[in-house]
């Protein structure tokens, strides 16, 4: 069986005197679809962060084809990020640029691409989000939220990344909206062979795009020496899992707590 | 403390009290200048890189330049009148009002026109550049410039220090050039001074080596100023807390630092003259 892409080696992470992760090993194979799910605050979103080097693990390695991120050099760093596609929770659109330069950016950024190239991959980009034409020129302050997140998406699509990492996609958006963003996650799969890691707690779009579930649990509610990696399986699964934190997250119910 | 890699995104968030095994307002202090000396030597990289888009570089050289030209000439004029307004009486008594010239112009030339234009503009732009910093922070703008292979230090420090670098020294001019309007004036208008022997003193005490000495000044304050509000804008804390919190830091701080560089360079700038010109006497209005 070929390498995985990614690798958390008993990776940790602590900020002053919280710790968010710990001892979370992953890997993740070539083309797997893989949502992480888990409450707010249990290190979901700095677990994508630590894949793209944006955060350095106070514990463990993180390893992207099998090398460690902090053996990269900077070049390398650079030339591993412009594989991966990141769309952040709030889209991040750069403010004093247009929907069109914003996807742009990472084009002209990356050098070496004639302008007539750009423009028609940028247009191709916005296309295939369902960005309507007439759009490019609007700034990210006069988008509705989930455009502004179609365009973070066109944005991150434009270098044909071969990984792709979705933080909270549909967080915030309205019940169409999401399914619009869910079509797109598999629609972006079906077009080009990615890798992609959905942080997510929206669990229609676990069931709809996911080949592989894995759920993380808060540190401040586990006891000592309990995994965080609470589930990491298909997500058939889920409703049948042995922990019965698994099923209350799955199900939404949060009796149990409200009792403690 | 998990941090960003300093020699890649961009450096990490400030030091955290509980990281310092001898903690203490000094140590904080120590490590916070140690961070924001590794973060300036990474944007002055970007300059000679030539790491940013020279769009972005015009955007902020107009914004710091051109739209606080008016602040720095009000500021200017009035600090000039005000000299004059403080100084007459004194001078008035003891027969000495034709030095005002020379007096108030030196005054202003080395030291009232940079360290006000510089106070003022960190003010206004290091204030709005830490803010404008801190959102991108906030909003993950900063983190979405790292994954789409552009050094964020360098690609947005690296045309805010160069905007400052030139435009605070061209508005240190206007804010001299005002401050001698104000001042003439008040001292010839309102006062009645005579004009030939007001701009005679004026000319023999004040030369090129002031103008020099007040403009070098207004370089390394630019300088120091937009480097100071884009490391506090890259620091910031979460939220719109965090974000009005980086602003403040980075006048107050800016404001420090302008004081503090205003007294070592002016005892440079003499030790200097001394060993340029050794025989040179001092100056006596």
């Amino acid at each position: 069986m070929a390498d995985p892409v990614l690798q958390l080696r008993g990776v940790g992470v602590r900020f002053g005197r919280q710790e968010v992760l710990r001892g979370v090993d992953l890997a993740i194979d070539r083309h797997q679809t893989v949502c992480v799910v888990g409450e707010s605050g249990c290190g979901k979103t700095v677990l994508l962060k630590l894949i793209v080097g944006l955060l350095t693990p106070t514990a463990g390695e993180v390893l992207f084809e099998g090398t460690p991120l902090h053996r990269l050099s900077e070049r390398e760093l650079t030339r591993m990020r412009l594989r991966v596609g990141f769309l952040f929770q709030q889209a991040a659109l750069f403010d004093s640029l247009n929907v069109y330069d914003n996807v742009a950016f990472g084009l002209r950024a990356k050098g070496g691409v004639a302008e007539a190239e750009v423009r028609q991959r940028v247009r191709e980009r916005l296309a295939e989000v369902g960005m309507p034409e007439g759009a490019e020129g609007k700034m990210p302050a006069e988008v509705s939220g989930g455009m502004r997140k179609r365009v973070g998406l066109a944005r991150a699509l434009a270098l044909d990344p071969d990984v792709m990492l979705y933080d909270e996609p549909t967080t915030g958006l309205d019940p169409i909206m999401t399914d619009v963003i869910n079509e797109l996650i598999l629609r972006t799969r079906s077009r080009r062979p990615v890798t992609s890691i959905i942080v997510t707690h929206e669990m229609r779009t676990v069931r709809k795009v996911a080949d592989r579930v894995v759920m993380l649990y808060p540190l401040a509610r586990l006891g000592p020496g309990e995994p965080q990696v609470l589930y990491d399986g298909p997500p058939g699964g889920l409703a049948e899992a042995d922990d019965p934190r698994v099923r209350e997250f799955v199900a939404g119910d949060a009796r149990a707590r409200l009792e403690e | 403390m998990a941090t960003t890699a300093p020699s890649r995104a961009e450096p990490g968030p400030p030091p955290d009290d509980d990281a310092l095994p001898i903690g203490g307002p000094i140590a904080v202090a120590l490590v916070g200048l140690g961070d924001w000396t590794l973060f300036s030597a990474r944007a002055l990289a970007g300059v000679f890189g030539r790491a940013f888009a020279g769009r972005e570089l015009l955007r902020v050289a107009v914004e710091v330049g051109v739209n606080s030209l008016g602040v720095v000439v009000v500021t200017g004029l009035f600090i000039g009148m005000v000299l004059a307004v403080q100084t007459y009486s004194q001078f008035h008594t003891v027969g000495l009002e034709t030095s005002l010239g020379a007096v108030i112009h030196l005054s202003v030339v080395r030291e009232l026109g940079p360290v006000l234009a510089a106070v003022m503009l960190a003010g206004r732009v290091g204030s709005a550049m830490a803010a404008e910093l801190a959102t991108m922070r906030v909003t993950e703008q900063i983190d979405a410039l790292a994954c789409l292979g552009v050094d964020p230090v360098k690609y947005l420090t690296a045309p805010r220090f160069l905007a400052c670098l030139g435009m605070i020294p061209l508005l240190t001019v206007f804010a001299d050039l005002t401050g001698l309007i104000g001042s003439t004036l008040i001292c010839l208008r309102v006062y009645g001074i005579d004009s030939h022997h007001y701009w005679e003193h004026s000319r023999s005490y004040v030369g090129v080596w002031d103008v020099g000495v007040g403009l070098g000044k207004a370089v390394v304050f630019g300088g120091v100023l937009s480097l100071i509000a884009c490391h506090r804008g890259f620091h910031s804390k979460p939220g719109a807390a965090g974000v009005g919190r980086a602003a403040t830091e980075a006048f107050v701080l800016a404001f420090v630092a302008i004081i503090v560089l205003d007294f070592v360079l002016a005892m440079f700038s003499n030790a200097l003259h001394e060993v340029i010109w050794p025989d040179a006497v001092a100056k006596v209005v």
